[in-house]
């Protein structure tokens, strides 16, 4: 059977997957991206896991709302990464460096 | 059970700000475009004024609740939101012609402003997880264009692009820990929250999310160990742009702050105290040393609001209504000293090229007297030195940590507050006795930042009699937010 502590598990694992995805990458900044989906969807998965535990609609709603932010969220991020691009010529985290820190 | 009209009643002031927005753009884009842009900033500024305006005035001083309870129109968030809309009209106002001059005057400039103001109102409303997300990042979207908003300059776009992957990086800590809290009281509304925090011993998982909220937070707040973003960010962005940030959505993160800890985490202060006492203590140190090795005004500033936030969160540590208050008070003098300190700063340029580099202020005052005479009020008044204004804001929130338990904290930053008078002092010191480098600045006519400079100056000095009144207003917002 398989219950609430399943999908804990799995949206946890996802979530620190994730937020390694953003400490550790060196190389490029899609990457980036795709860790901050990551943490989204660990965060999709808790929220209907706990909405079908709780018997709950809020839970799915709050879902839908979280996935139409994240579709905003990655535009805007795509959008301001192609205008770096253009100005830098490369989208590697290392080279994002013009100011100390 | 209020009905629909009812509740769009309540967040009128809201739904008028994004319509007009929206209107703006439909506008701007099929008309003139950027010829718009001067007068939609100036329109947009005149709205804000009116709102908040209009927010005192039609207030009966009652809480209202709309959309069952996912909203929260109360003293506390008529007085967030009366900051954040004057600071934002400040700023845009101040920003019009350093922005035309050098062609970064956008259409879209204002109607981001405008939206990222609506989202913060929303913020400091909210009394539902989903109505802080939705607020929130409202506010954090339109801010990473406008960081970027210089897209032809390679610091502005690296600006923007930091401060996107750490805000998304926020508002995921921040969700992750919301659904947390949902999943372990089973309501995503503060009042059923709060109930959960209250019944004494709290689940693991429930405390999990609450830390991951506090992180979330504690990023958009900008507050150690989740500042990294902020140096970069404010050196990187359009000294305009930097201005807003430091000012209104400090306000709305701060107050969000307050209305998540003590709406929804209510019964939990002795779980949280001691994490916000942690942030208030390393922010304000943090603030102080890093600042010392800078340079560039814009990264000080920086460092600088490091800092105040460090002192803000020393009120909210407090855990008591008097905290809030002293929160409330150190925000609202915070921000009239930043609109000052950053018109002095889009004041600053050489050649007709804006100037960071602090060197370029050595004998300021021999040339400018009476903006370097402003600017020294300001930067005393910054450090804490009496009898200015944020000398007053400092002794609320030391006084606020005492009575509420946290001495130790009181005395740090006491100590905080002495060793980061030396780079404003710095500043001061440059301007009036520094070494001739034959490096001058221009003497730039701009009688509005002249106007903002002198107004914000004049203000840390006569606001000492009864600190304009805002005082009484703290006091009332801070009642109905701790019960």
């Amino acid at each position: 059977m398989i219950g609430l502590e399943h999908y804990l598990t799995v949206a946890a694992t996802l979530f620190v997957i994730g937020i390694f995805g953003i400490f550790l990458n060196r190389k490029n900044i899609i990457i980036l991206l795709m860790s901050v989906e990551l943490i989204l969807l660990a965060v999709n998965i808790n929220l209907v896991a706990f909405s079908s535990y709780l018997d709950d609609l809020v839970g799915q709603v709050f879902t839908l709302f979280v996935l139409t932010v994240a579709a905003a969220e990655a535009a805007i991020g795509l959008a301001i990464l192609v205008c770096f691009f253009r100005n830098r010529g490369t989208i590697a985290v290392e080279d994002a460096n013009m100011m100390k820190g | 059970m209020s009905s629909i009209s009812a509740d769009l009643n309540i967040i009128m002031p809201e739904i008028i700000l994004a319509l007009a927005a929206m209107a703006a753009m439909l506008v701007a884009v099929y008309t003139g475009k950027d010829k718009l842009a001067p007068g939609l900033v100036w329109g947009t500024a005149g709205l804000m004024l009116v709102l908040a305006i209009w927010i005192v005035t039609r207030s009966d001083g009652a809480t209202h609740v709309a959309f069952n309870g996912m909203f929260h129109d109360d003293a506390f968030s008529r007085f967030a939101k009366v900051a954040i809309l004057g600071s934002a009209a400040a700023i845009l106002v101040m920003s019009q012609e350093y922005m035309q001059r050098r062609g970064l005057l956008r259409f879209e400039y204002p109607i981001l402003v405008a939206l990222a103001a609506v989202g913060m109102m929303v913020m400091v409303s909210a009394g539902d997880l989903m109505a802080l997300y939705m607020g929130l990042e409202l506010q954090s979207l339109a801010l990473y264009v406008v960081a970027s908003l210089r897209r032809d300059s390679v610091k502005s776009t690296e600006a923007g692009l930091k401060y996107f992957v750490l805000g998304a990086l926020s508002s995921g800590l921040l969700l992750y820990g919301a659904s947390l809290v949902y999943g372990y009281s089973g309501s995503t509304l503060f009042s059923n929250i709060v109930e959960t925090a209250h019944t004494g011993e709290l689940p693991v998982g429930f405390l999990f999310g609450l830390v991951f909220v506090i992180s979330g937070l504690a990023f958009k707040v900008s507050a150690v160990p989740f500042h990294m973003w902020t140096p970069d960010v404010y050196e990187g962005a359009p000294t305009p742009i930097t201005a807003f940030f430091a000012t209104a959505p400090k306000i709305a993160a701060m107050a969000l702050f307050a209305r998540v800890l003590f709406d929804a985490f209510g019964g939990a202060v002795g779980d949280w105290q001691q994490v916000i006492a942690m942030l208030s203590l390393l922010s304000m140190f943090l603030g102080a040393i890093a600042a010392i090795g800078q340079t560039n005004i814009k990264r000080l500033m920086a460092y600088s609001s490091i800092a105040h936030m460090g002192y803000a969160l020393m009120g909210l540590a407090s855990g008591t209504e008097f905290g809030v208050q002293a929160m409330l008070v150190y925000m609202a003098i915070y921000v009239a000293m930043n609109v000052g300190t950053f018109a002095f700063i889009l004041m600053m340029e050489k050649d007709g090229q804006p100037v960071t580099d602090i060197n370029a202020l050595n004998l300021y005052a021999r040339k400018e007297p009476g903006r370097a005479l402003a600017m020294l009020v300001l930067m005393f008044s910054l450090a804490g030195v009496p009898p200015m204004l944020g000398f007053i804001g400092k002794l609320y929130v030391l006084r606020a940590a005492y009575e509420g338990g946290l001495a130790w904290l009181a005395v740090a930053g006491v100590v905080a507050s002495v060793i980061g008078a030396f780079y404003y002092l710095r500043i001061v010191y440059y301007m009036y006795f520094g070494s001739d480098t034959g490096e001058e600045l221009d003497r730039t006519e701009a009688p509005v930042l002249s106007v903002f400079l002198a107004a914000s100056a004049a203000a840390m000095l006569l606001g000492i009699v009864n600190l304009f009144g805002i005082e009484g207003a703290a006091a009332a917002a801070a009642a109905t937010l701790v019960h």
